[in-house]
């Protein structure tokens, strides 16, 4: 039976459990930190040795945990990238920022045990040499800062943070910046300008690779929340044991947020691909299903980004026979196992690991146009194919919600798209155009019969009149 | 008219501006700290931020307009944010957000902040703030609302006076 798997979100939801550092300590807390602090250096052969931090990077790698934040890139690679012989400071980032739509699984970290997060960060900050490192959070979790400020002083009380943690010799300082409402500044080289006090443009890369130029154009690490808890877990049960949850190349535990209209949405953390998408929905641990009477129109699996799923869709994907052999197999929308690769070779991805579901009761039309909008609103500005891009297909998309659509706008948002994408310096084009593709591509026909719904008379301009009469 | 930033406010805001290896750094989080104790971010904030962090004012200024958390006018003593966002929507936020706005007095249609005429609520209709599975939500200042209902927007509104 699929289950939840709860191993960042543990202790969380149990009941009496707080954000304050003596129920973290009560629970096990700071051991993790206690632990890679006293990491011995190890002999290797040819009398060389690694240093405790090397040994704390290599688990890292060996846990073949990927980034949580949404490209699911391996945390222990993006960490090898780090110039360390610079001579220049090294600075770790949390990514904090939290704004894809449909998530909302840092939340639950930062507001019920915002110390797991500190002491990831701890023992992240000690394997990358850091000594001063930031949280950057989204402007709109005011209580969220005010708990991480707190969860950083009672750390600095207990010897956590500050000069010589622990007696190791090790320093480090931890600050939270804010945000303030830009969904630009989850880009991490936007993130990175936002923090140098500057507009979030993202950067251009190459040649400003964060591992290599980041913040004060310094080698700089940014991690998403949920990566950094991970970090914590790796070092408590080692690299190997975590590999052994999830599946291969898909390792260790995530947070699904799940919303839309299912009967039960909510955040659920499982084992990377342990669970299907369709499990996800419909199982009584999970989803639980539609409403009454429902049935199942299309599903955003990554957040809003990702290229919508209609039902029924189905993937031509590798499995393995019983003799062990691959093998193409068809596989339904619903059941490709919840992981990166898995969405990846069905033309998606799993991103921010955010569900969105609707039923048959959504105008798919309506649904675009609001997901458009929101990018619209959201592009930086920088780079002119999606500065413009984004307000044309949002423009055309409110034309055909309102009945003032034509019939070629379907062909007409597809060709603004495919000029975005791929014309950008950040992902943000294709963050944008691929909702737009997708959904026009899948549901043809709505936004065709949306277009030609409305027809101005011929050789009349379309105008106001002609929509208040069709309706 | 410069601006009458009181002992403890500066107080603050020098400590923040330590958090940073460049003062620049410090320009959000300096327009937070103004922004909350003035209600909103003047001309003359503006210059006094500059001049605190030895920026021109042209440096925050178009921090000012880039980032949508902060304005350049008062806005009433209770600000709500209701989330317009995509699984917000499917959960009725359109129908909520209108809902706060005829209670006011305001057109729904209207884009940006806007205050009502007694100067109490200003309204906006903001994207995703984060909490897709219990929508629709919103805020109110620093407070977050999940699952609202409009009699219970009716109940919270109520509530501040």
């Amino acid at each position: 039976m699929p289950e939840e798997f709860r191993l960042i979100l543990k202790k969380a939801d149990e009941p009496g459990y707080t954000p304050d550092i003596d129920c973290y300590m009560s629970h096990g807390g700071y051991e993790s930190l206690k632990k890679a602090l006293a990491i011995q250096p190890k002999e290797i052969e040819d009398g060389k040795t690694k240093t405790p931090q090397e040994q704390i990077r290599d688990e890292v790698m060996t846990s073949g945990l990927r980034g949580r934040g949404g490209a699911g890139f391996s945390c222990g690679l993006k960490w090898s990238f780090v110039d360390r012989r610079s001579g220049k400071p090294i600075y770790l980032i949390c990514n904090a920022d939290e704004s894809e739509p449909g998530t909302f699984k840092d939340r639950q970290i930062i507001h019920k045990d915002p110390h797991q997060l500190v002491e990831g960060m701890i023992i992240s900050a000690f394997a990358n040499d850091v000594n001063l490192a930031y949280i950057y959070i989204r402007g709109e979790f005011p209580n969220g800062a005010k708990l991480l400020n707190k969860a950083l002083n009672e750390a600095r009380e207990k010897g956590f943070l500050g000069k010589n943690i622990l007696g190791s010799g090790f320093d480090l300082e931890i600050h939270v910046h804010r945000g303030a409402g830009a969904y630009i500044c989850g880009e991490e080289t936007g993130l990175i300008e936002s923090l140098e006090g500057k507009r979030a443009y993202p950067r251009i890369k190459p040649p400003f690779f964060p591992a290599v130029l980041g913040l004060y154009m310094c080698p700089t690490i940014v991690n998403n929340v949920e990566t950094l808890c991970a970090v914590r877990h790796i070092i408590e049960m080692g690299g190997a044991e975590y590999a052994k949850l999830g599946t291969p190349r898909n390792t260790g535990t995530r947070i699904v947020s799940l919303s839309g209209q299912v009967k039960k949405p909510g955040y659920y953390e499982i084992e990377v691909g342990k669970v299907t998408l369709g499990e996800l929905i419909f199982h009584e641990n999970f989803g639980g299903g539609l409403r009454e009477g429902r049935s199942l129109k299309a599903v955003i699996p990554g957040g809003s980004s990702a290229k919508v799923l209609k039902a029924g869709e189905k993937f031509n994907m590798k499995r393995p026979n019983k003799d062990g052999e691959m093998e193409s197999v068809e596989v339904d929308m619903l059941d490709i196992p919840y992981d990166f690769d898995s969405l990846m070779a069905a033309g998606t991805m799993s991103g921010s690991s955010a569900i969105i579901v609707m039923d048959d009761s959504v105008d798919i039309v309506d649904v675009l146009a609001n997901v458009s909008a929101f990018y619209a609103h959201e592009s930086c500005g920088q780079c002119t194919p999606c500065r413009e891009g984004s307000l044309w297909m949002s423009k055309a998309l409110n034309r055909l919600t309102s009945g003032k659509g034509r019939k070629e706008d379907a062909e007409y948002l597809t060709h603004i798209a495919t000029n975005i994408q791929g014309r950008t310096i950040c992902a943000f084009g294709e963050a944008s155009s691929w909702p737009v593709l997708s959904f026009v591509k899948k549901f043809k026909d709505e936004f065709e019969a949306k277009g030609a719904a409305v027809q101005p008379a011929e050789g009349e301009p379309n105008k106001e009149g002609a929509a208040t009469a069709a309706k | 008219m410069s601006l009458n930033v009181p002992q403890t406010l500066e107080a603050e805001i020098d400590e923040l501006i330590t958090h940073y290896p460049e003062k620049r750094s410090a320009s959000v989080m300096l327009l937070h700290a103004i922004q909350e104790h003035f209600g909103y971010v003047s001309k003359e904030a503006i210059e006094w931020i500059a001049s605190k962090l030895e920026l021109k004012p042209i440096n925050v200024y178009e921090l000012v307009t880039f980032y949508p958390m902060f304005r350049q006018e008062p806005a009433g003593k209770y600000v709500v944010k209701v989330c317009r966002t995509l699984s917000c929507a499917l959960g009725g936020s359109g129908k909520l957000h209108g809902h706060i706005c005829s209670k006011l007095g305001l057109d729904s249609r209207k884009h940006g902040l806007q205050t009502a005429s007694d100067g109490k609520f200003s309204v906006e209709f903001v994207e995703c703030l984060a909490s897709c599975g219990t929508a629709p939500v919103m805020m109110i200042n620093d407070d977050f609302y999940e699952g609202v209902s409009h009699e219970r927007a009716d109940e919270i509104m109520g509530k501040c006076q």
